[in-house]
């Protein structure tokens, strides 16, 4: 029997995220003819995930195949970028992206900075992980990314925030690191897609609460959700924060959301060192110090390699019964 | 159906009788005498960071300089003074840019070789070596997409970049694309100090060029008309759709990587060599026995140069430095997504 296994996020609905991903490209091919996709096995195939299952027969020429070169891939966006396309570039899996970081970080993120001229492309990576995955199939990237300068780093949590993130940054003229999580793309569904939705660099109140706050994104946003609703059987009201995106990181509202309750506890899915979750505890030590009752908490992956066996990765990331066994600590620091 | 940049070139180039060894012989003096100038000002301390000068290789640049036209794209390397100057680059923005101008195109945010203006077709290389391979590529894509034909795109390297996995994914996508892309190749002896027998095991890199599946050409890059006219024969059938081409010209380096560099590694045999010939000296002679030009034509080509050399550099000298106070330190041009304030 395995242990540990993640939260139930299925819902009732009729739209995944995974759908909602697909939706927000075919919106895009049709409105904009700059757009294009560029991937491997993302043509005829669809994708490995099946993100642009149906796409390259429907925009003939716009969705292509690319031989299994990440870099080039990426040198192949900016190029077309620096020509007025809006390019869309498919990792595989968001671990392979480390083939395309010399691309990505040394070339498209400086670009405007030193030429003066914007690099709008996109980069979905399929991130997080799944039970069985393993090290190379599992990673979580974000904080990488978000550590260099002239790059958005886009962390959606659900079917809307996919759908309408994707299609703002393909509108935004910087490089976008877009997210994905795989685990979210079956199991996580809703009943249609939003015509609206808030900006992006703006977090997200996912659960209001007065007694502690939990910042997280991605993912994780569930697991806390039912770290809540579990706690929420005891009596205490925890706040959930869904960032959205990590890079801009809406320190605002995490100070807002702390101001309220005096606690906090930073979650993510990635490796411990650094990141996401240092990122925030530190803004919070330095710009809300007085605002804190206890000492700030943070929870990441174990920092380790991704493994394999659902006994081990099932431990290896946060998951609601660590979130929920971290907040009981924090409650009563 | 896409906004396309204005080509706005700073300095009208000749479109006209690109093809002679004459035209390439005036980019190749006035990139000679202009690097001299910048090895110059280094030495006397006016040039903060690197100089890294084309000695030797100003006839190959010089060749594909001019066999581009207005509305291709290129991507320059380290040695490539004569090709930029060529495409279109005026002197002032390459002295304003080894010289810190914050009227230069790069504002001081960055110098030397790392200049461009990519809305002028004109990309600005990355240090990180075969990476403009992979963009040219992605630009040349974008350009066939809009339905634009007859451009061509074209990159330099040199034997180092070559062993780059961006060089061979670049090239490859290039040929599975089937794009007009050209690579031209520096085979000048030495990347920064290793040998060429540290950095390939193939009897010549030109035979690269079959196993990408494009057309590879191999020339004497010490010679200035060979130069021209392969060079110019690889871009037009590019630009005629036989897809991308790769040329390899061998030829050496006569100075060291950048000027702090002293080039002592240097094999004295290779410069004792044919291939250890200046090619400005040859493009003399070649000029010289062919009646094209007389030997008081190409001194005078040469102190125009200098005349346009010495204004420029004087120019950009008594312009005014970036200003950290007034610097813009946000990296995204979406300026609500900035981070910048942050800290």
């Amino acid at each position: 029997m395995f242990q540990n296994q993640t939260a139930t996020t299925a819902q009732t609905g009729t739209i995944t995220y995974l759908e909602a991903i697909r939706a927000a490209q075919r919106k895009l091919l049709a409105e904009d003819e700059r757009v294009f996709i560029y991937g491997q096995d993302i043509a005829d195939f669809g994708g490995a995930f099946k993100a642009t299952k149906g796409l390259a027969k429907e925009f003939p020429g716009r969705v292509i195949d690319s031989p299994i070169s990440e870099d080039a891939q990426v040198g192949l966006a900016i190029g077309a970028a620096l020509e007025g396309m809006r390019p869309i570039v498919e990792m595989q899996f968001a671990d392979f992206s480390t083939c395309g970081l010399t691309q990505i970080l040394q070339h498209a993120a400086t670009m405007f900075w030193r030429t003066g001229v914007p690099c709008p492309i996109v980069v979905r990576l399929p991130s997080g992980g799944t039970a069985g995955a393993g090290p190379f199939h599992s990673q979580s990237m974000e904080a990488l990314y978000a550590h260099y300068p002239g790059i958005v780093v886009m962390t959606p949590a659900t079917v809307e925030d996919a759908y309408t993130m994707l299609l703002e940054a393909v509108e935004i003229d910087d490089p976008v690191i877009f997210c994905e999580h795989k685990y979210l793309y079956y199991h996580l569904k809703a009943d249609g897609l939003p015509d609206v939705a808030l900006p992006t660099g703006k977090a997200r109140i996912a659960r209001a609460g007065r007694d502690a706050t939990i910042v997280t994104y991605s993912a994780m946003v569930h697991e806390s959700i039912a770290c809540a609703e579990e706690l929420a059987a005891e009596g205490w009201e925890i706040e959930v924060v869904d960032l959205r995106s990590v890079k801009p990181l809406d320190t605002d509202t995490i100070l807002g959301s702390v101001a309220r309750t005096g606690r906090l506890l930073a979650v993510g899915e990635a490796f411990p060192w650094g990141g996401v979750t240092a990122e925030v505890l530190a803004r919070i030590a330095t710009e809300g110090f007085g605002l804190l009752d206890a000492p700030p908490m943070r929870l990441n992956a174990k920092d380790t390699p991704v493994p394999y066996h659902p006994n081990l990765w099932g431990t290896h990331r946060p998951t609601a019964r660590t979130i929920t066994s971290a907040m009981r600590d924090l409650l009563r620091s | 159906m896409l906004q396309t940049s204005p080509a706005t070139r700073t300095e009208a180039r000749p479109d006209e009788n690109q093809t002679s060894t004459l035209t390439a012989y005036r980019w190749m003096i006035l990139a000679r005498v202009l690097e001299e100038k910048l090895a110059s000002l280094y030495r006397g301390g006016k040039i903060t960071g690197g100089v890294f000068l084309g000695k030797g290789q100003e006839a190959l640049s010089a060749a594909i300089g001019t066999a581009l036209r207005k509305g291709d794209i290129f991507a320059p390397l380290i040695r490539d003074m004569a090709g930029r100057l060529a495409f279109g680059e005026s002197v002032l923005e390459a002295a304003r840019t080894y010289l810190g101008s914050r009227l230069g195109p790069m504002r001081g945010r960055d110098g030397n070789i790392h200049r461009g203006k990519p809305r002028d077709g004109y990309y600005a290389m990355i240090s990180h070596l075969g990476a403009m391979v992979s963009t040219v590529t992605g630009g040349l894509f974008a350009r066939r997409a809009r339905g634009e034909t007859g451009v061509v795109g074209a990159t330099c390297i040199g034997d180092g970049a070559t062993s780059t996995g961006s060089f061979h994914e670049g090239l490859n996508m290039a040929a599975v694309e089937k794009l007009p892309l050209v690579v031209i190749v520096a085979n000048n002896q030495y990347a920064y100090s290793t040998p060429t027998a540290r950095q390939y095991a193939c009897e010549d890199l030109v035979q690269r060029a079959a196993g990408y599946g494009v057309a590879g050409y191999k020339i004497d890059g010490t010679d200035p008309s060979a130069c021209v006219e392969v060079v110019h024969e690889a871009v037009a059938r590019a630009r005629a759709g036989s897809g991308p081409q790769m040329v390899v010209a061998d030829l050496l380096r006569l100075v060291g990587h950048g000027e702090h560099d002293d080039f002592h590694y240097m094999n004295h045999a290779l410069k004792l060599a044919p291939i250890g010939r200046d090619c400005l000296d040859v493009a003399r002679e070649q000029l010289i026995a062919s009646g094209d030009a007389t030997r008081a034509q190409l001194d005078t080509m040469r102190n125009q140069a200098a005349a346009e050399v010495e204004s420029a550099c004087g120019t950009a000298l008594r312009e005014a430095l970036p200003n950290p106070s007034e610097e813009d330190w946000c990296a995204l041009s979406t300026r609500r997504l900035s981070e910048g304030g942050q800290q």
